[in-house]
């Protein structure tokens, strides 16, 4: 809340008391604004800074990002986790300037390189699209266009960014698709999105994306049309390509399995709120915040094909997006919600060097002694998933 | 591609013989008995018999079909009970004309349709769509002949610009070559006369490709609508295309696709309209010669128009299905792969 | 129950909230709310599907130009039936003597080259046209749908003989076909209701068959089959109804097809016969005075436009109220 400009519109509503407020502050820990031109802080790369995004609904406004704050680092790989509708494909779209109406960016900055991408004018912000910055989408299929051969959407950023001729432009194309791994990409350049297989197109739009050389990629949700074992190649593509090229990876998933085998450091978003952000490691040791605990707890486990308890749900809803919670979001599914939670809007709070949004943490709370060790973590969900009988 | 061709052309023929049978019948079997109205109210029955028989009316009714399919297989389509003449040359002589003019009337339909659907959809709920909406609207409600009158009002009647009717200025006009004015204009390389025959043909065009030009503006701005949603749209966006491109190339020419087969159906209204326009700009084409023709009970002609009208609108439709499937790699290949 | 409560399996950890640390949290948070205070998730997501004629009409209503094309339509359907008895002189009556007149105190739209009251024929005129759209829209719709429907639910050559024919009919002008069924039946408002009437039967039988089709596969009409009902009862009970909605767009757009046509073959003298006034006819009779008197050709004009438009908005709409998707867009 406090990395929103001052004269920026809040959009959080009910904030918490004075304590919670400081708390924040604190816990956000950001310099000022580095001097437009310059790089920021050594080695970030991106810096999102309260950013809010709305779309405006016949029936009413959604928030669907709220005061999201990160950054990434050069080279680093930040997984944004969320369910469907938390905000985190609207988050990387906004980054990108891709958000079409009704959504609209209505705070916070974007800085890439110390630029505000928000601020940039049209044709600046088309030369960091898919040159800088690209994006691989979720929907092999319906990402590539079904009319024009591989070749001519390929070469169409190569040809424009790079500024290379035809020919050259054909060239990178085949050495692109060669080191995404399509075999024979000669011939294969001259096919059309639907004569390829689910797998190959993603390496198709990994290699679109990927043929600038772009200092940065989102891949918003790239596995999650795909079979398993097809997710695995991809992913371990754009990790082995991570480490060739040296790009950043936002990686945007539902999926929290991606996360550990992929990610350096996680954003956990609901509703639109960034609820917990820790290094990969941290989060999968321990996880704090109940809604991380809760989707750490879904995913099945070897002990759990044993196991004759169903698995663990977090109960409930996703509140519709028109009528979020007056306090915390995640009060009305949360096991652990007090009276607190459902009037108040926590801050982000830092703990132990990671953020977080939850009044479980917040000092005077006992925060340390709340959190789950790893051994109570697991035995907790034993637990619980013999309770979940009861939920819904 | 090629056995998708072939398969189409075969399609064809079946519909044919339908459509023959149909006007066939409906000639020879429901309406009244062309004879006396030939003859004139007090022919003797003798000379009604003579008249029949010369025309293979006291057949029967298969033998006159299979008589006339088999005439019609060889460009015969018989001989028209008034004139004399024979039924093809009839047509022959007024055709060009009526496809001039529909020609005419499905360009300026496409190419405005298509151009207030893509402003519409992509300047979407701006005051493009709403006046694209507008124009779309009144385009289906209005009466061609009507609408035919107002711009004959306004044009020729208060601004004195265009011709009220007609093709072309009596003495302005091309040396026959393939009956088309424009061509034949060119042919000759007579430009007063294509210069007259196109101020001819502005207004008749007009009216007649208004209603096309309404279907085509919506469905271009729906079929738009849905392109410009597709991710594939957002990737190229995410490429860093610039906007025209991504509208121009990626949505519209995804958009397109289903165009095409609205305009080969639009072909084939127009043939229809045309009639009604023709008759409101003294057009010499088919319409009048038609309508005449059915009020006179002149069999062979009606069956020849109507079916010609047919295997032209069939065409067309082939021809639409064919651009649709080059449009759309999806078919192309899969029909390659079949054969 | 709350989870709370529920006993800890003998042998594993304890829950992590151990007892210690609740006064703690009780203290900064307040108590531990209970389930069911904080509604499981929100009512609004789930809005049962409503009535569905309701849910239409509530919808029609918040559409203002369908709203007013209904009003209109409304209006036209109360002259149609008591125009006759309100027009100021006998739409028939001709006087030689005062011919295409313009528009006047006495003669509002003028009159014509008979010297008829051109305002008293549009008012009558409004029964010709709706009559005509009316029966020649029931007839297309009852043949059609009883094609369809037959096409759709007994399937094979039934099916293809009957589409094919269909098709055939489709492959032909709409008025070009009407013209040569006007041919065979002769002159005649009636048997132009006919005419335009046999010409659509195919959209009716097309959307017919379509939403047989797509319905024929659901549970509940196997269910009813299971049940043992007749066929004919199962598509006049569970089919039909179904395909109801589009059926009723299509048939409101169809009336303003069907009254363009009834103009057309007036324009072309194929409808009503003189002296009896028709939209149509009256263009069609006054089009040699078109720079001489063009008010004789501007109100009747007026009127089929005004018609036409008000019946595709107000199927523009329904069709809107119908498909939410369409909606959106």
């Amino acid at each position: 809340m406090t990395g929103v400009p001052p004269g920026e519109p809040m959009t959080v509503t009910a904030g918490p008391a004075g304590t919670a407020a400081a708390c924040a502050a604190e816990a956000r820990g950001v310099a000022e604004p580095p001097p437009k031109g310059g790089h920021g802080e050594a080695g970030l790369l991106l810096q999102v800074r309260g950013l809010s995004t709305d779309f405006a609904m016949k029936k009413g406004t959604v928030h669907a990002v709220i005061d999201v704050s990160f950054s990434v680092r050069e080279g680093e790989v930040l997984a944004i986790v969320g369910e469907s509708g938390s905000g985190k494909s609207v988050a990387a779209l906004s980054v990108l300037g891709l958000l079409q109406p009704p959504g609209r960016c209505v705070a916070g900055e974007v800085l890439y390189k110390g630029r505000d991408l928000l601020k940039l004018p049209k044709g600046e912000m088309r030369d960091i699209r898919g040159n800088h910055i690209s994006m691989i989408f979720q929907e092999p299929m319906t990402s590539l266009n079904p009319v024009f051969t591989i070749e001519d959407q390929l070469t169409e950023s190569i040809r424009l960014h790079l500024k290379l001729d035809r020919r050259a432009a054909v060239k990178r194309a085949v050495e692109m698709l060669r080191l995404v791994g399509i075999p024979s990409p000669e011939k294969r350049i001259k096919d059309y999105p639907h004569q390829m297989s689910g797998g190959m197109r993603q390496r198709v739009m990994t290699a679109m994306a990927l043929s600038c050389d772009p200092d940065l990629l989102i891949a918003d949700e790239p596995t999650t049309a795909l079979d398993v074992t097809i997710q695995a190649q991809i992913l371990a593509l754009i990790s082995d390509l991570r480490d060739k090229i040296g790009m950043a990876v936002i990686l945007i998933t539902h999926d929290l399995g991606v996360v550990a085998e992929t990610a350096d450091r996680v954003i956990v978003m609901y509703c639109g709120q960034v609820v917990e952000e820790a290094t990969t490691e941290q989060l999968f040791e321990r996880p704090l915040h109940p809604y991380t605990l809760g989707l750490l707890r879904s995913i099945p486990t070897m002990e759990d094909t044993e196991a004759t308890e169903p698995l663990y749900m977090i109960r409930g809803m996703v509140p519709n997006p028109l009528h979020l919670p007056r306090g915390c979001a995640f009060a009305p599914r949360c096991d652990r919600r007090r009276a607190r939670c459902a009037a108040e809007q926590p801050a982000l709070i830092e703990v132990e060097g990671r953020k977080l949004r939850c009044f479980l943490f917040e000092p005077g709370c006992n925060q340390a002694a709340t959190a789950l060790s790893p051994e109570s973590a697991q035995a907790g969900g034993a637990v619980r998933r013999a309770d979940s009988e009861v939920a819904p | 591609m090629l056995k998708f061709i072939i398969k189409r052309v075969l399609m064809v023929i079946p519909v044919m013989i339908g459509v023959s049978i149909i006007v066939f019948s409906l000639m020879r079997v429901f309406s009244p008995d062309p004879a006396p109205i030939v003859l004139g109210q007090h022919a003797t029955q003798e000379a009604i018999t003579t008249w029949r028989m010369a025309n293979g009316l006291d057949k029967p009714v298969v033998v006159q079909y299979l008589t006339y399919l088999w005439g019609a297989l060889q460009g015969d389509l018989g001989v028209s009970y008034f004139s004399k003449a024979s039924v093809a040359k009839e047509i022959g002589a007024r055709f060009p004309a009526t496809i001039e003019l529909a020609i005419a009337a499905i360009i300026f339909a496409s190419i405005f349709g298509i151009l207030l659907g893509v402003v519409a959809a992509v300047k979407k709920n701006s005051i493009f769509d709403a006046a694209g909406s507008l124009i779309a609207l009144v385009g289906v409600s209005i009466p061609i002949f009507w609408l035919g009158i107002l711009l004959i009002m306004f044009f020729s009647g208060f601004l004195h610009l265009l011709p009220s009717g007609g093709r072309i200025n009596v003495l302005l006009e091309p040396a026959r070559v393939t009956g088309f004015y424009m061509v034949d204009a060119v042919i000759a390389g007579d430009w007063a006369a294509l210069k007259d025959a196109l101020l001819h043909l502005v207004l008749p065009s007009l009216a007649l490709g208004m209603y096309s030009m309404a279907i085509i503006t919506r469905m271009t701005r729906s079929s738009m609508l849905e392109s410009l949603g597709q991710e594939y749209v957002r990737t190229a966006r995410a490429k860093g295309l610039r906007e025209i491109k991504v509208v121009g190339k990626h949505a519209l020419r995804n958009s397109l696709i289903p165009v095409t087969t609205v305009i080969g159906l639009q072909f084939g209204a127009l043939l229809g309209g045309a009639l009604l326009t023709e008759s409101v700009f003294s057009w010499p084409g088919i319409g009048k010669f038609t309508v005449d023709s059915i009020l006179k009970s002149d069999f062979p002609v009606v069956q020849g128009i109507v079916l010609l009208v047919a295997l032209i609108f069939v065409t067309v439709n082939l021809v639409a299905d064919l651009v649709y499937a080059y449009l759309d790699p999806r078919i192309k290949y899969a029909s390659k792969k079949e054969g | 129950m709350s989870k709370w409560d529920s006993p800890v399996a003998p042998g594993t950890p304890p829950e992590p909230a151990s007892e210690g640390l609740v006064a703690d949290e009780t203290m900064a948070l307040g108590e531990l709310l209970p389930d069911g205070s904080i509604p499981e998730f929100d009512e609004t997501l789930h809005e049962k599907p409503e009535n569905q004629w309701l849910e239409m009409w509530r919808s029609l209503k918040a559409n203002r130009a369908a709203l007013v094309s209904l009003i209109f339509i409304a209006f036209l359907a109360l002259l149609a039936v008591i125009g006759p008895y309100i027009t100021p002189y006998n739409p028939i009556e001709t006087n030689m003597a005062n011919a295409l007149k313009p528009p006047s105190a006495q003669h509002w739209f003028g009159t014509d080259q008979l010297g008829m009251d051109i305002f008293s024929r549009v008012i009558a005129g409004t029964r010709v046209s709706l009559t005509v759209g009316l029966l020649a829209v029931s007839i297309a719709l009852t043949v059609g749908i009883i094609l369809g429907a037959v096409a759709g639910y007994a399937g094979g050559w039934v099916d293809t003989v009957i589409m094919r024919v269909m098709d055939m009919m489709l492959s032909v002008p709409s008025i070009l076909l009407a013209i040569t069924l006007m041919a065979a039946l002769g002159k005649g408002i009636d048997k132009a209701v006919v005419a335009i009437g046999l010409v659509s039967i195919p959209e009716y039988a097309r959307i017919v068959r379509g939403s047989i089709l797509s319905i024929k596969e659901n549970d509940y009409v196997a269910a009813a089959h299971v049940v043992g009902l007749s066929d004919s009862r199962i598509i006049l009970r569970h089919v039909l109804p179904n395909a109801l909605s589009v059926i009723i767009v299509r048939a409101t757009l169809g009336i303003s097809s069907a009254v363009l046509d009834t103009a057309a073959l007036g324009f072309l003298g194929l409808g009503v016969q003189p002296p009896q006034a028709e939209w149509g006819d009256m263009l069609g009779r006054a089009r040699g005075f078109i720079f001489q008197a063009p008010h004789t050709l501007l109100f009747p004009g007026m009127a089929i436009t005004a018609t036409v438009l008000a019946f595709n908005l107000l199927g523009d709409g329904l069709r809107d109220a119908l498909d939410p998707k369409a909606r959106i867009k």
